[in-house]
């Protein structure tokens, strides 16, 4: 059983899309779903621990050897984006079934759980497999189920919103896929492993250019970096509450993750980096990427909007660490990747909350808010704070590695440049409290009311997250660090 | 009670801490909730004295907590400076508490529990910044009492409060992270430790220009210093209610700025590394037009408390000179004053809040004659006025001294003229104030001729509510005795520089 591990993180929740069918009742298939993720969760605690006691694991899907058959490959690296991912997933399913019940239509329940176990699925395939067409196939599930769960947002808007993600995503992966078989046209495998290692050989033909090139902006259209991010605000915007929290957290997350996997393992350091300028370009459209959305954050009347670039922004604090291609840098991303996802599902959550009871996020609805939903304004204060980094909260960890990283290698003005950014990040949080906890509230006839219990508590459980891994940061740090010191293990 | 010097230590930033679950769930019956309020500023003083008679027997009071990221511990360690600071935060907190309750009440404050609350968070944090051990530990508590804070300088709600705490949170929370946390981390990268050390980390072949600019950042970065042009919350904040301007932006928040500019001159750069960094000389001009313009601005304001405001970011830059002198006068004369301007600042403070509640009055023009209304409470004026000019008999005397042995011994004489001016200054905004409060010119008052102006120079005596007098009369007496006995203080402040090789 142990040892099929790897494979069953990602079949179980795959396998239970379909009986979600049979089940039927929605309350049924709630439970049955957080029971998959939660499945899902522990087994990814488990490889974890595995991985960091004894190393890599390499499962070989039905007995097929690995550059032959497909591979499950789990290092430190995507052992911690599984648990992120399956945790995360676990903690927003709690919320779900209220949430919903505002938000989607009755008969559409079971539905949505099926395409939230498919993203599940997909998401943690793309992680777990070492397989680069496997990947592929992964994305391409996640995605579809993405751009239908969006679009089953209660606003007409979310139609648009998914359209255009739909356009956006099938770009990205179309390149992706091209990418791919440009490598397996120079090097005949689809292993990364393999792959990485006869890269070299034909690193300097035009061809494996253009396939890292396919890949990165594929992957780039992903990951909503600077300039290729116009999908996602509306998507994140008109998508259920729900899928909102969850995407926030681990889609572009996992995309990240894909960034790192090719540059780093399948093309190589030496390649992405010293090849290729890599390093300039990613800095420069990081840190445009953080100020232009902080910027835009700033101006923002729906708050799911306002968050949604303060993402995109954090996306371009996670790709300049990346881009420093130090140890430290890279632990910095990975540490900011694990935070973030702390920080944005405990606030897209918390906002789930404000629209399950008020039924829209306008800036002008929150009026009196601090008041009314005294618990469920307080996380998204605290989370508000983490993302300012102001300490004892993780964003402030991981904003001290970043500024670390930069200092180590002498870059002064990016790391004020980055601080700068934060302090955007301050002006949007505050304009929230200020409308929470200084306007009178709305004369509506029928007060407000804090949410209900399903939401608080795995708000809450997110919250104490925030705080308890910005004081203890062991697990975060040590793993963080061993994944980063993993991947430049191969050049010196 | 038997407890152990090191329990006493966490004790003393824990015990606020508790305490405000306990006001909050005390929230519905004021009378507990202020009982609960007093209480807990009891026990901490006598923590802190306590841990003061340890200090001066010679011990070392020191405690781990934990290890936030590898190498960056959360620990305290009581040096004389720290002690000297918590000290005082702690005395006045007692007293303002007791003038709080006097003052909230007449004036029917809304949120008084959340008030109480944030206020014992806020001393919480005063005390881990007195005590910690390092910079890290004391760039937490930092930001800890900035953002508990912010909820008191917008007490009131309105708009006006909303946009004073805008300015507030805005520059010290962008100073602290824009500079501060980057000053932090590039001595961290430089000298590869934080702990506060006597004679500073930094190796003695270190790179005088990186180092001239940590200092620099450090110095932008410390925004509750209140140096110009970082100086703008300050008069800000003044739209709190008179006890949170009183503690906080007389003594907890400002002397929290620039206790850790001196503990920043002294423990990490360390004095000799100071005095030879190419930025000193810069800082020290910057802080000098800090003393002299502020002082200006002072004159020009007729609101009270921003005349005060004013004043305070003068008397600030006086601390930051002293610490930037780099000489152990300088120094010696800094941590004086931080005691003597705490205790002349927060009874003006007091006075002013005093107004007032009793006479509905904040803007000076309109305090002519009140002297024959407030007697005690103008004479306090008088008094906490000449120790912030430092005139004998007050404490203000003593610190103003040595800061100017300081100039002497740094041969600053540019800055020694600069202190003389702004003392004059000093006099000129501040003694007008008492003046013209007992001996009101009829001629100069605003329609002295009709009925309302006649009404300026009742001879009516309406003091202040009793427990604002009462924190009015220990505090003016502790700007007089610090005057006759500064001998605790001396010692104190003396024993920072040789307390420990």
């Amino acid at each position: 059983m142990i040892a099929h591990l790897p494979v069953l993180q990602v079949i179980i929740p795959l396998m239970a899309a379909p009986i979600c069918l049979v089940l039927k009742r929605p309350q049924l298939v709630w439970l049955f779903s957080i029971l998959v993720s939660g499945l899902a969760f522990l087994i990814s605690i488990l490889l974890l621990q595995q991985v960091m006691t004894s190393g890599v694991i390499s499962y070989e899907l039905g007995g097929w050897q690995a550059p032959w058959g497909i591979e499950y490959r789990i290092d430190k690296l995507n052992a911690f984006l599984l648990l992120i991912i399956s945790a995360i997933s676990t903690i927003v399913l709690i919320a779900a079934q209220t949430s919903i019940e505002k938000e989607i239509p009755k008969n559409k329940h079971t539905y949505f759980y099926i395409l939230y176990l498919l993203s599940l699925t997909g998401m943690l395939g793309i992680v777990a497999t070492g397989d680069a067409f496997n990947v592929f196939v992964f994305l391409e599930i996640s995605s579809l189920s993405a751009y239908a769960l969006i679009a089953l947002g209660k606003d007409k808007r979310a139609l648009w919103a998914s359209y255009q993600y739909l356009i956006m995503g099938t770009i990205g992966a179309t390149f992706i896929l091209i990418g791919i078989g440009l490598m397996y046209q120079m090097t005949g495998t689809l292993n990364m492993e393999d792959l990485s290692q006869r890269l070299p050989e034909v690193a300097q033909t035009r061809t494996v250019f253009t396939a890292f090139a396919f890949v990165i902006v594929g992957i780039c259209l992903k990951l909503a970096l600077f300039p290729l991010h116009l999908w996602l605000p509306n998507a994140y915007a008109y998508a259920p509450s729900i899928v909102t929290a969850f995407f926030a957290a681990t889609a572009t997350k996992v995309a990240i993750y894909l960034l790192i996997r090719f540059t780093f393992s399948v093309f190589g350091l030496s390649f992405s980096f010293t090849t290729v300028p890599l390093q300039t370009l990613f800095m420069a459209l990081g840190l445009v990427g953080i100020f232009v959305a902080s910027i835009a954050a700033i101006y923002q009347t729906n708050i799911k909007h306002l968050f949604a670039y303060s993402s995109i922004a954090q996306i371009g604090y996670m790709i300049v660490g990346f881009s420093i291609s130090t140890v430290t840098g890279l632990t910095a991303t990975l540490l900011h990747l694990f935070n973030h996802a702390l920080m944005k599902s405990a606030i897209f959550l918390a906002l789930g909350a404000v629209m399950y009871r008020l039924g829209n996020v306008q800036l002008s609805s929150f009026h009196g808010l601090g008041r009314q939903m005294p618990l469920t304004m307080a996380a998204i204060v605290v989370g508000g704070l983490s993302l300012i980094g102001v300490p004892l909260t993780v964003g402030f960890v991981s904003k001290w590695y970043l500024l670390t990283a930069l200092l180590e290698q002498g870059w002064w003005p990016i790391a004020i440049l980055i601080l700068l950014g934060s302090i955007l990040a301050v002006i949007y949080v505050w304009r929230i409290v200020e409308v929470a906890y200084f306007k009178e509230p709305l004369s509506t006839s029928v007060p407000v009311k804090e949410a209900p219990l399903y939401f608080l508590i795995p708000i809450w459980t997110l919250v104490i997250a925030n705080i308890y891994f910005g004081i203890d940061t062991r697990l975060s740090f040590q793993v963080a660090e061993a994944a980063a010191m993993s991947l430049f293990g191969g050049t010196p | 009670m038997n407890l152990s010097l090191e329990l006493m230590l966490q004790l003393s930033i824990l015990v606020p801490l508790i305490a405000t679950l306990v006001i909050i769930v005390t929230g519905h019956n004021p009378n507990l909730r202020e009982g609960v309020t007093i209480t807990t500023c009891l026990v901490l003083i006598y923590l802190v004295v306590n841990l003061y008679q340890g200090l001066i027997s010679g011990e070392t009071i020191s405690v781990f907590w934990w290890e936030l990221l590898p190498g960056l511990n959360i620990s305290f360690d009581i040096e004389p400076l720290g002690m000297l600071f918590a000290l005082i935060a702690s005395f006045l907190w007692l007293i303002t508490t007791c003038y709080a309750i006097g003052y909230m009440r007449s004036h029917q404050e809304k949120n008084q529990t959340r008030f109480y609350c944030c206020f014992a968070i806020a001393i919480a944090a005063v005390m881990g910044l007195a005590f910690s051990a390092n910079l890290f530990t004391l760039f937490i508590f930092y930001e800890v009492l900035t953002l508990s804070t912010y909820p008191l300088v917008t007490h009131a709600g309105t708009d006006k409060a909303k946009k004073g705490g805008r300015t507030y949170l805005g520059i010290l929370l962008s100073t602290s992270v824009a500079f501060f946390l980057l000053a932090i981390v590039g001595t961290w990268l430089v000298a590869g430790t934080l702990d506060f050390k006597l004679g500073g980390i930094f190796s003695e072949d270190v790179d005088k220009t990186i180092a001239g600019i940590l200092l620099v950042l450090f110095i932008f970065g410390i925004g509750k210093a209140a140096i110009m042009p970082f100086h703008r919350w300050l008069p800000a904040a003044m739209v709190a209610p008179t006890p949170v301007s009183a503690l906080l932006h007389a003594v907890a928040v400002v002397k929290a700025g620039v206790f850790t500019v001196l503990k920043v001159c002294v423990f990490i750069f360390g004095l000799d590394l100071l005095s030879v960094l190419p930025t000193t000389q810069f800082l020290l001009y910057l802080a000098g037009a800090s003393v002299l313009l502020a002082s200006i601005i002072a004159m020009r304001q007729d609101n009270l408390k921003a005349r005060l405001a004013y004043s305070t970011v003068s008397q600030l830059g006086y601390i930051t000179i002293g610490s930037l002198l780099a000489t152990s006068s300088g120094v010696l004369g800094s941590s004086m004053h931080i005691a003597t301007h705490a205790f002349g600042k927060i009874t003006l403070f007091f006075c002013a809040g005093a107004i007032l509640v009793t006479l509905h009055k904040s803007k000076i023009s309109e305090m002519r004659g009140i002297g024959r209304q407030m007697p005690l409470t103008m004479f306090a004026f008088f008094i906490a006025s000449l120790s912030i000019i430092g005139v004998p008999p007050t404490g203000g005397t003593w610190s103003k001294w040595y800061l100017m042995m300081g100039t002497i011994e740094a041969e600053q004489s540019i800055l020694m003229v600069i202190l003389m001016l702004s003392s004059l200054l000093n006099i000129a905004y501040l003694l007008p104030i008492p003046f013209h409060a007992f001996f009101p010119n009829k001629k100069g008052v605003k329609g002295a001729d009709d009925e309302e102006g006649k009404l300026f120079i009742t001879n009516q005596i309406k003091e202040a509510p009793l427990p604002s007098l009462i924190a009015i009369g220990i505090t003016t007496l502790g700007c007089l005795t610090l005057f006759m006995y500064p001998q605790p203080l001396f010692e104190l402040a003396t024993a920072i520089l040789t307390s420990r090789e």
